[in-house]
């Protein structure tokens, strides 16, 4: 099952190198991993999609997270209401027609043309990792020269219904 | 007049360098020895601890391996952090087997080395290695210092995360530029760890749930591990299990924490642990684990571990619980807190006679048994000699092998903290250094030493110090001419095919201690061996004594790789 774990972590040096170090010792499946500031100074937020097979699994994660000294809370936000984004970076080849083709199917996605060449146009999408997914699917097609993703960031939403729908949780 | 006067506010503001910070912080520490060897990137401590009049002795070995296993053999003995120094690059990588055993068996070492200096570090200078990189996997945790005005707070920080909580290693990594920089400056150690606070106090609710489970339990068992001996718990587990008349079995780094003698006592559980305590755990129906962690050598085939029990598990690391084992009731404290906790309440037990007598026919119909050779020693019999002779007293440290479970087997400990030897990783080398750090850190006991001919000559050189040192240790090599455990391992399940197992040379042991000053003796006949021993023992200074016992004997019972814990092969004769 695919889990989506956050941790506040502190900025020490290394601190990132030993929890990926630790990950893949203990032979976990990472799909992304994203690390930026957080709103206190001094400490940083994780946010990790994982693959584990089982609830047992998944309890050693957590809690072989939890056990480096630099990691203050890690939860685990899956069946929460989160706002979940991811950001992609994506060169197409296109040029004359194509273009128009292009910009058309990625409207809705609320993604825009950043860069433009003279056989090519690069792309930025932000959203749910889904949304993004099958944008990238869309464009396929038209050949992908390059491509980043950063990974998925997310957090919980300000308010928790009592009961979170299928909607509102995190899919991939 | 002037100079004077300039010279009075020099005194006034001592000028020290980083290593004399280092060597004020150690102090503070309450350290009193230190394991080491030098090298370029710590000459500046070197020459710190050259020039202190500070009250703590420096053990020079002979490899830095053996510094670390000594300081190892200190803190299992003492309780204390044990404390190694070691230079860049290749002191550093030389320690890197030492930190891994310390780290698979929770124990307390602080570990300084030396770095090149900030400015090179990265472009391969020379001796440099990537110390934070290497250890990273291997440590609870590890720094380097980037600033001298760090170095106070992060050795008490070292220390305090080193011997607490669960105990384990941490590295201080120190740039050379760091321990020589001069300054006047004071410096505070003050330190936050806000994502570091182990939990002792146990939850009252998993108490209620233990005591409960206990009270409906018709099978109960206790295995005891080395996080009893670490909380200091060794009381409270007996007045427990004497309060229920609770059977208890250990692991191999539990041994000693409940008497061995006890008529509660199943003995050690195990690959190599007694059929009564293996068929314990495989029957009962309540686990009350004390700060084990279900090694896989302890638990042989999960599918077939403790099937029909329901699980407590006391630790001080959450994570430790449910890892390998399901556990219905996790309990995350120190077990002396625990212990205290699930005292303070009273329940009355069933039934559990039924249960008891079991125990007792399995105890009585399948003790621990030898085949005794008639030309030889057989070593088991030396070990029980051994236990003999000593009175069960002596501080035993092992290496690795035949001859280590043979020492759990037949030497029964009754009190905590006089066992040594490496469980988790299975050191070879392990067994004489640690016997000096043990020795060093209890001088007034008597400290036997058993190794095997092929891990002794891992760290024999360490010899020096013990002659250095007139360290009273008894070496006793239990020699087959081989690595025997391997060679087990190939007569059952490789066929006999006896590869790379037999040795064709060894040294002379005896020749070998004459060299370094050290008395050697030698038996190899059952009918001397109570003399040379009582001699070896009486002897007032270190003895080696290569003690030649029958090669082709096997270590049972076993559990063989992949089996469950109640199919143990050899369990009788
Ligand atoms: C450093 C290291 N290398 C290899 C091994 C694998 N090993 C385990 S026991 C053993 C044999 C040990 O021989 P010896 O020290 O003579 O003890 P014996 O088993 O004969 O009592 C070996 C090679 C190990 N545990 N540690
Ligand atoms: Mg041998």
């Amino acid at each position: 099952m695919r889990r989506i774990i956050t941790a506040t972590v502190q900025d020490r040096s290394g601190v990132l190198n030993r929890i990926t170090g630790m990950l893949h010792k203990r032979q976990f499946n990472i799909e992304s991993i994203s690390v930026g500031a957080s709103e206190t100074e001094g400490l940083s937020k994780m946010t990790f999609v994982v693959e584990v097979s089982d609830h047992q699994k998944l309890e050693q994660l957590t809690k072989q997270l939890n056990k480096q000294i630099d990691v203050l809370k890690v939860s685990d936000i899956t069946e929460k209401a989160i706002v979940a984004r991811e950001l992609a970076l994506i060169k197409v080849g296109g040029s004359g027609q194509l273009r128009a083709e292009i910009q058309g199917i990625i409207t809705p996605f609320r993604a825009t043309v950043i860069d433009v060449s003279r056989d090519s146009l690069t792309i930025q999408v932000t959203g749910r990792p889904d949304k993004v997914e099958a944008l990238i699917a869309l464009l396929r097609p038209y050949g992908i020269k390059e491509l980043t993703k950063t990974g998925v960031t997310a957090f919980l939403r300000g308010q928790q219904p009592n009961q979170v729908t299928e909607l509102n949780s995190f899919t991939i | 007049m002037k100079v004077e006067a300039k010279h009075e506010l020099e005194s006034a503001k001592k000028v020290m360098t980083g290593a004399d910070v280092l060597i004020n912080a150690l102090v503070e520490a309450e350290v009193d020895t230190i394991f080491g060897y030098p090298g370029g990137a710590v000459l500046p401590i070197y020459d710190a601890i050259y020039r202190s009049n500070a009250q703590f002795e420096h053990v020079l070995s002979r490899h830095e391996q053996g510094s670390i296993h000594a300081a190892e053999g200190y803190a299992r003995v003492t309780g204390k952090p044990g404390v190694v120094i070691a230079t860049s690059g290749p002191g550093a990588t030389n320690l890197v087997t030492g930190i891994t055993d310390a780290m698979m068996d929770s124990l307390p070492i602080v570990i300084f080395t030396g770095q090149v200096a900030s400015n090179v570090i990265g472009t391969d200078a020379f001796q440099e290695a990537d110390v934070m990189g290497i250890t990273t996997p291997i440590t609870k945790y590890n720094y380097q210092v980037n600033q001298l005005s760090e170095l106070p707070g992060i050795v008490k920080e070292a220390f305090h995360v080193a011997s607490t909580g669960r105990p384990g290693p941490v590295v201080v990594d120190i740039p050379k530029n760091i321990s020589a920089e001069l300054s006047t400056a004071v410096y505070e150690s003050h330190f936050e760890l806000p994502g570091y606070q182990p939990n002792k106090t146990p939850n009252p609710l998993q108490i209620i749930k233990l005591t409960d489970a206990l009270s409906r339990a018709k099978k109960p068992i206790v295995l005891a591990g080395a996080g009893v001996i670490f909380a200091k718990a060794t009381n409270e587990l007996i007045e427990f299990a004497e309060k229920y008349h609770l059977p208890v079995t250990n692991t191999l780094l539990g041994l000693g924490c409940f008497p061995g003698s006890h008529q509660l006592s199943l003995g050690m559980a195990g690959m190599h642990g007694t059929y009564a305590a293996n068929m314990g755990l495989y029957e009962c129906d309540l686990l009350i684990n004390i700060g084990a962690r279900f090694d896989d050598r302890l638990t042989g085939n999960l599918k077939h571990f403790a099937p029909h029990a329901k699980v407590a598990h006391i630790d001080i690391d959450p994570a430790e619980i449910g890892k390998n084992v399901q556990t219905e009731i996790p309990v995350v404290a120190d077990a002396k807190e625990a212990l205290e906790a699930l005292l303070k309440r009273s329940v009355e037990l069933g039934d559990q006679l039924v249960w008891k007598e079991r125990l007792a026919r399995y105890k009585q119909d399948y003790p621990l048994w030898y085949e005794r050779s008639d030309q030889q020693i057989s070593p088991q019999w030396l070990l029980e000699r051994v236990h003999q002779i000593t009175d069960g007293e002596a501080i035993v440290t092992t290496d690795v092998g035949q001859h280590q479970m043979w020492a759990a087997q037949f030497y029964s400990f009754e009190k905590p903290n006089r066992w040594v030897t490496s469980g988790g990783l299975g050191t070879m080398g392990f067994g004489f250094p640690a016997a000096i750090g043990a020795q060093l850190g209890a001088p007034g006991e008597l400290v036997v030493s058993v190794v095997g001919d092929g891990g002794f000559q891992m760290t024999a050189q360490e010899l020096a110090v013990v002659k250095e040192r007139n360290l009273p240790i008894k070496i006793l090599i239990v020699n087959n001419q081989a690595l025997g455990m391997v060679r087990q391992w190939q007569e059952s399940f490789y066929e006999e095919r006896y590869s790379e197992s037999l040795f064709v040379q060894n040294p002379d042991f005896v020749k070998l201690a004459d060299s370094y000053g050290i008395r050697g003796m030698r038996v190899n006949k059952e009918e001397d061996v109570q003399e040379v021993l009582e001699e070896a023992i009486g002897f007032d200074g270190p003895v080696v004594v290569d003690c030649q016992v029958v090669q082709q004997t096997c270590v049972y019972p076993m559990i063989a790789p992949g089996k469950g814990i109640h199919e143990m092969i050899g369990v009788s004769k």
